[in-house]
């Protein structure tokens, strides 16, 4: 590879389901250490990107790269199913609904891939599950089962998993669509540690002031293709698209609606309390 | 009732259910063998293999277990195939037992959440150690709780090698009745025993359930 790579390279991305057209052209490149936000309305297509990055959902056309290897190539079963695991495990993805292993402890949850897949031992892999299980402050739940955690407890133990194989990237959908709003902050404070050490990462999200905060780049995306992209000032303070303006005009009042709608409640709490 | 009639031949009767405890171990053994390998050819990805594994369980859902025995014990011979009565029984109805196993191993299976597959696989795990290490130890104790209506099924279903003359309860019964003109005693004798086995293996079956579910 003597040519100057881009970390991560999306070419001319296609997704269709029979007429029905996903992605739509779409490129992107991120760079080595990059965090950088999708935002969008809901079946914009942002879910089907992300999970084209590791092939989850195979693209119908276009390319996708990363740090100089084609991850979706055409290859026969057999081979591509090799190249692809490998691929794979230089990619971590953490999903809306965990997806943790309920037959396996917190422990195993983290060590099963590596000892499949890197040979380690018991030792070296109870080594490596406390380590990343501190990391995401899971320590004290080593040995209990998924069952056994909340909402927040167990996005942290799967973060923890996807990190326990040393991946070069960072996919997170939604991590945080799935929890109650009093646990959405230990996920995304893991989040940010993350984006500290300088994890590539890229985050399909519906929390704005959370990209705001923590990503270098946002891209909004609407009807499958790439409306807008560029810092998180620029994009939530001055957007230059129409499309982009009036999403998050809308973001907003639905926000302020479910504030106040939260409030009403709290408010109406409170009262009955004071009744009885 | 008899009484003293039934406290006469029930030793014979306890060796018949010997039988038919033989039997049911057996066709459940080769049930879950043939259940096992058909549902994994009903979800591999040859089509050739996944047209095979639903010939197989379409044929012995779709007829009658006693056309699938006699077929086999008094049809086989014309086709080289020369079975004494016990194993045409074993073979047959364990054929026809891992068709209905087949299908409920692979309730199972396909009702492990697709989001685990996704998560084993985006770890690196190839589509066959996600399975095993994944998917399988999930459906396993999905499918305990079927597989003992399956098992329970068979246990009753094994009366009908009595149509081939295998000694076992229900044959067993029907012959004392020949001799004894005592039908309501011989049946009545009969179905004890068949309650005690289903009963047992009932217990046992729970009692997996029970082992095998996650805290
Ligand atoms: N398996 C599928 N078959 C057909 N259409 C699909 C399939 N998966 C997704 N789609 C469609 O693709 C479009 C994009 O879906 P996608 O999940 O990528 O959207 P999204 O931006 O992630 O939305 P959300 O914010 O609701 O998660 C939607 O219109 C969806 O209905
Ligand atoms: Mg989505």
């Amino acid at each position: 590879m003597t040519e100057a790579h881009k970390f991560v390279d999306i070419r001319h991305a296609q997704k269709a389901y029979g007429d029905l057209e996903v992605l739509k052209d779409i490129s992107l490149t991120v760079d080595r250490g990059e965090i950088v936000a999708i935002i969008g309305p809901s079946g914009s297509g942002k879910s089907t990107l992300l999970r084209a990055i590791n092939d989850l959902d195979s693209l119908t056309g276009g390319e996708v790269w990363l740090d100089g290897v084609q991850i979706n190539k055409n290859l026969p079963y057999r081979q591509y199913e090799k190249h692809i695991n490998a691929m794979r495990q230089q990619v971590g993805m953490v999903f809306q609904h965990f997806n943790l292993f309920p037959h396996l402890s917190v422990r195993d949850n983290v060590t099963m891939a590596p000892k499949l897949l890197k040979g380690l031992s018991d030792k070296e892999a109870d080594k490596l599950a406390e380590e990343q299980l501190n990391h995401v402050g899971m320590l004290e739940r080593i040995d209990y089962y998924p069952s056994q955690l909340s909402g927040g407890q167990k996005q942290r133990v799967a973060i923890a998993r996807a990190l326990a194989m040393q991946p070069k990237l960072m996919l997170f959908d939604e991590a945080t669509s799935a929890l109650d709003p009093e646990l959405v902050e230990e996920v995304n404070l893991v989040m940010k540690r993350l984006a500290e050490e300088h994890m590539t990462m890229i985050i399909v999200t519906h929390e704005m002031d959370f990209a705001a905060s923590v990503c270098d780049r946002v891209i909004f995306m609407d009807k499958g293709v790439v409306v807008e992209q560029g810092p998180p000032s620029v994009v939530f303070q001055n957007p230059t698209e129409e499309r982009t303006k009036e999403f998050l005009r809308k973001h907003l009042a639905q926000h302020h609606a479910q504030n106040a709608a939260e409030a009403a409640a709290l408010t109406a709490a409170q009262t009955n309390e004071g009744a009885k | 009732m008899d009484i003293e009639l039934i406290l006469k031949v029930y030793p014979y009767f306890l060796e018949a259910a010997v039988v038919t405890i033989e039997l049911s171990v057996l066709t459940v053994l080769l049930g879950l063998i043939c259940g096992a390998l058909a549902a994994a050819a009903r979800m591999s990805r040859f089509r050739l293999l996944r047209i095979i594994g639903a010939v197989y369980v379409s044929v012995f859902r779709g007829t009658p277990a006693l056309i699938q025995l006699f077929l086999l014990y008094f049809g086989g011979p014309q086709i080289g195939i020369q079975l004494d009565a016990f194993e045409a029984g074993v073979i047959g109805l364990g054929l026809n037992i891992g068709a209905y196993m087949a299908e409920t191993m692979r309730g199972a299976i396909v009702s492990v959440d697709g989001g685990q597959t996704e998560a084993a696989r985006t770890l690196g795990l190839s589509r066959a150690q996600a399975f095993r290490k994944v998917t399988l130890p999930q459906a396993m104790r999905l499918m305990i709780r079927p597989l003992g209506v399956n098992i329970n099924a068979q246990i009753k279903g094994t009366a009908l090698v009595a149509a081939i003359s295998v000694v076992e309860l229900t044959y067993t019964a029907q012959r004392y009745i020949g001799s004894t003109y005592k039908p309501f005693e011989m049946f009545f004798l009969a179905g004890v025993l068949y309650i005690i086995i289903i009963t047992v293996t009932g217990k046992g079956i729970t009692y997996l359930d029970r082992k095998a579910r996650l805290p």
